[in-house]
């Protein structure tokens, strides 16, 4: 791993810690991060992504199981869960790590605005000659993921 | 605008939770929730007949984005008070919003206290 790649994590890792610092209330852990053994690394049932061109190509996404992301609307005292909202929530995480990435990269990259895909058998499409780097992401009694893959 | 007459909020934002969230999360004396819209466009069709002093406005939104919104609602309402609320965290953006009229600014994620804390100095 690079040292640019090691900075791009940490600033996509502390948007997501942040998000639940700041959101919840609650501290979230960062586990260690692993290259995934195959292209295609398990995603979860709601995932948030966004895009990203220029500099380097690539895709960042938060993918959390859904029991996950209706705690996380109770945490914030919203009563309904249903399907929109819970892709509102990861497309809102998404959200932060664009905003993030704008402001730590600057005009290096261009960022998409974030897409949300649901269900565990959604296909991503990698850049070529890439392997995802995937950091667990630990809330409470729940596992998320988020995978950077630039290159 | 003094304190005691009563502020029409209405927030903007393509967010449904953060919709809602803004309407239950805001407690501020003599600010009153008017209505929320999902873009820019509805903005401002509702703008006509919610008639709202303080709108919070997302940036990046479908059909037509904040920044957008934030020029036209100014040039129908000079006095309206607007505070942009973004995960676009860059300063660069935060100037844009503001040149164009917008009168705070305030980053995604936020707190509760965060909301209520811009809300208030929006106001003063």
């Amino acid at each position: 791993m690079t040292s640019n790649t090691e900075t791009e994590i940490r600033v996509f890792v502390e948007g997501v810690l942040n998000y639940f610092d700041t959101s919840m209330q609650q501290t979230a852990e960062c586990g260690t991060p692993y290259l995934a053994l195959n292209q295609s690394p398990e995603i979860s049932d709601y995932t948030g992504m966004i895009r990203i061109s220029g500099k380097r190509d690539g895709l960042v996404f938060f993918t959390a199981p859904k029991s996950m992301l209706c705690v996380m609307l109770m945490r914030m005292h919203e009563t309904d869960m249903s399907h929109h909202n819970l892709c509102d929530l990861v497309g809102e995480i998404a959200n932060t790590l664009s905003g993030n990435a704008r402001r730590d990269f600057g005009h290096r990259f261009n960022i998409s605005v974030p897409a949300v895909v649901h269900g565990r058998k959604s296909t991503v499409e990698y850049p070529a000659d890439t392997r995802p780097i995937v950091i667990p992401i630990a809330w409470r009694t729940y596992h998320a993921r988020l995978v950077v893959c630039l290159n | 605008m003094s304190q005691a007459m009563a502020h029409r909020l209405m927030v903007v934002d393509d967010s449904n939770i953060i919709r809602r969230r803004i309407e239950r999360v805001q407690d501020l004396p003599g600010v009153e929730f008017v209505g929320a819209a999902r873009n820019g466009r509805e903005a401002l069709e509702m703008h006509d007949q919610l008639r709202p002093t303080i709108v919070t406005m997302d940036l990046t939104m479908p059909e037509m984005d904040g920044g957008e919104c934030v020029e036209r609602l100014m040039q129908r309402d000079p006095e309206i008070l607007i505070l942009v609320i973004s995960a676009l965290a860059d300063k660069l953006t935060a100037i844009d919003a503001i040149e164009k009229g917008a009168r705070g600014f305030l980053y995604k994620p936020f707190t509760d206290r965060q909301l209520n804390n811009a809300l208030r100095k929006l106001i003063e």
